[in-house]
């Protein structure tokens, strides 16, 4: 799993232009690097980051987005660097679950997360995240770690666990044991609180800190969202995302939440308006972002009421500007609740863009009619096949009663003569 | 570059046509290829690029180019390539103060500007430099893609002013070539990118049109690509050349075949 680029030469030249040059000159044998390698980090990087693997098509660095369904339908996750762009359902029922998949996918590999909201506070999100589903293994491991990172100072023996102990403590961030690439999550109960209260997150919530005296700079986007970007590039150069503080050396993932994205909530008017004066700063917002995710070790989940968007144009350059676009459409309130073909399901999903990263093609799926449903437990997405012919099952059904009545001739004795397919076809 | 497009181009690296601007549109898929394809077309003709890529990362182009056969890094080493990054500018631009003018600068006004500070990048990246012998055969202008400044604020007269100001510095006065890519929003009844989009198929020599499939996606056949030879100077008593073949991309190069001849279906 930890297959590593083999640039042993310049690992000890930080910053230098000629190993930059060097590393990019990679022939087709070696595994390349995540987007970020333009910057100036020292050694090889990549894929021995917790919860992360290399794409199977041109080894870019995939994180999950706590769905293994939606996983493979996105060619194997999201890539580091890029935007997971939901538009809402119309009553915002689903999304959130979306959006708290992804976060608790963090928590559980150990990435930093970053949720910001103007609509509920990121540590009331945070508490309302599903817990994961673990096997018995994996979780006797969880209730080691979670016991060694509560009292990091006793040299309490290990007995089952014990190779853990000879690991260095600083390196053990989160739970070290859940090595697997996506999980699945447990509607039904929330994530235990030592998990949350063990990871590291920041949070961003728009009425704190639209009051604090932040220093802005000269933008033309709305406060709410300079201030974000703000709050995000502080995090990214604090924390050594971007590989560009030297005091930091960093190998871990910032995962983004963003939610609600251009509701008036945030100072936008787009849902509000057609013609409104605010209405290049969402698009600005989301190009600064991208900017911002590039060059980081960072993804970014953005839910969007684009049903709310009173200027379509604006839906079109979002589209554009976003790498992965997912759209949400629930039954509730429409026809298509009654509709037989939809009654096991609550809603469809639809894939309408997947980026082409570093390639000409792109891994689409072949299934275009997918439906999601929302069983007690798990959210599954679902192929829905759309050829049922009605005509064919009145037919089986009567082949099955026919079979039965074939069959059952000792039972009824009422059918003297059985009969045959032939007589009633 | 796609030897197949070259051919149905009619065009060599060698003998390619100069002064020319050619407009690149894709509606309802991506277009990027052709982007990809006329970069390195460029580089193989042995002539200075600027490259002003809005959209995507260095590396992104990089990792393509080498699929096609030419090393970006190299170029930009060795002078032949100016590449400006979008997305590394625009950051800069947002979170410091830049003394010197940026090309981006307009990111930071509250009004919308123009684009003259990326109007005097590119032609202080093209100007002839006078170091006696001739290493470069002429200079070409690649813009990836023109509808993010759009996004950005820029009203589409302020982007024809800037492609106007590009083609007579490139395209008359240094005996250039300009290929930029436009999106067609198609229904999405985007008035600032139609705008755009018509004013600057009226100005183009060839036009490159990527669409997708009216019928829905097709696993065999990515889209339809419509070419269009026009004549702007010229009184046009002859009739603008289009022709119209399907496509299918894949790892390393594109394979065009004419409508309904894809391989998968005869």
């Amino acid at each position: 799993m930890a297959a590593v680029a083999t640039c042993d030469s310049v690992a000890g030249s930080t910053g230098s232009a000629v190993a930059t040059a060097s590393k990019r000159n990679v022939t087709s044998f070696q595994k390349r690097g995540p987007r970020a390698s333009g910057t100036n980090d020292s050694g090889p990087r990549l894929v021995s980051i917790a919860g992360t693997r290399p794409s199977v098509r041109n080894g870019q660095l995939l994180v999950s987005t706590g769905l293994p369904a939606l996983d493979q339908l996105l060619g194997g996750g999201l890539a580091v660097g890029t935007v997971l762009l939901i538009e809402e359902d119309k009553y915002n029922i689903y999304s959130p679950l979306l959006f708290k998949y992804f976060l608790a996918e963090g928590i559980v590999n150990g990435h930093t997360l970053l949720v910001a909201s103007a609509k509920e506070d990121p540590a009331n999100i945070l508490q309302e995240l599903p817990a994961p589903l673990l096997d018995d293994k994996c979780k006797k491991e969880f209730d080691e770690d979670v016991y060694n990172h509560k009292t990091p100072e006793s040299n309490i023996k290990m007995k089952i666990a014990w190779r853990y102990q000879l690991l260095p403590k600083m390196e053990q961030i989160g739970p070290v044991s859940s090595s697997r690439f996506g999980h699945y999550y447990d509607a039904s109960k929330r994530m235990p609180q030592e998990l949350i209260e063990a990871s590291n997150w920041h949070g961003f919530f728009l009425p704190e800190k639209i009051s604090s005296t932040l220093k802005v700079e000269p933008c033309s986007l709305t406060p709410g969202y300079t201030k974000l970007l703000q709050f995000i590039q502080n995090i990214i150069y604090e924390e050594g995302f971007d590989g560009s503080n030297p005091q930091k050396k960093q190998r871990n993932i910032l995962r983004i939440g963003i939610q609600n994205l251009g509701s008036p909530l945030w100072g936008d008017d787009i849902c509000c308006a057609e013609n409104g004066g605010n209405s290049h700063s969402l698009t600005k917002f989301l190009y600064v972002l991208r900017g911002l995710l590039r060059t980081s070790l960072s993804a970014c989940i953005i839910t969007m009421p684009t049903h709310l968007i009173q200027n379509k144009a604006i839906i079109a350059r979002v589209t554009n500007l976003s790498d992965i676009v997912v759209g949400l459409e629930s039954f509730i309130g429409s026809e298509r609740e009654t509709n037989p073909l939809y009654k096991d399901y609550h809603g469809l999903i639809h894939i309408r863009q997947i980026p082409r990263l570093n390639n000409l093609i792109c891994d689409e799926s072949d299934v275009k009619d997918l439906a999601f449903k929302l069983k007690r437990k798990l959210f599954t997405i679902e192929c829905i096949t759309k050829l049922r012919s009605y005509g064919l099952r009145s037919q089986k059904y009567f082949l099955s009663r026919h079979l039965q009545r074939k069959f059952s001739i000792k039972k009824n004795p009422y059918f003297k003569e059985p009969h045959t397919l032939k007589k009633i076809y | 570059m796609f030897v197949e497009l070259n051919n149905l181009l009619n065009t060599t690296p060698d003998r390619a046509e100069q002064g020319k601007l050619t407009l690149l549109c894709d509606a309802k898929t991506d277009g990027s290829f052709l982007v990809h394809h006329f970069l390195s077309f460029y580089l193989k003709a042995n002539c200075k690029v600027c490259f002003v890529a809005l959209i995507q990362s260095f590396s992104h182009y990089s990792i393509v180019g080498q699929k096609l056969g030419v090393s970006l890094t190299m170029a930009r080493e060795r002078g032949q390539l100016v590449f400006l990054e979008g997305l590394k500018s625009a950051v800069d631009v947002v979170f410091q103060a830049q003394k010197e003018p940026q090309p981006l600068q307009f990111l930071r006004e509250a009004n919308a500007g123009n684009l003259k500070p990326l109007f005097e990048f590119v032609r202080e990246a093209l100007k002839p430099v006078d170091s006696g012998e001739a290493r470069w055969t002429y200079p070409v202008l690649l813009v990836d893609d023109l509808s993010v400044l759009l996004s950005l604020g820029m009203g589409a007269v302020a982007v024809l002013d800037f492609i106007h100001y590009c083609r007579a510095t490139v395209c008359w006065e240094l005996k250039g070539n300009m290929v930029v890519l436009v999106h067609d929003s198609g229904d999405a009844e985007d008035e600032e990118n139609d705008i755009l989009l018509n004013g600057l198929s009226h100005q183009s020599h060839l036009i490159l049109r990527a669409e997708g499939l009216a019928t829905g996606f097709c696993r065999d056949v990515h889209g339809q690509l419509r070419i269009l030879w026009r004549r702007p100077s010229q009184s046009t008593a002859q009739r603008d050349q289009s022709f119209t073949y399907q496509y299918k991309i894949q790892d390393k190069s594109v394979s065009f075949f004419a409508k309904g001849m894809s391989p998968a279906v005869l």
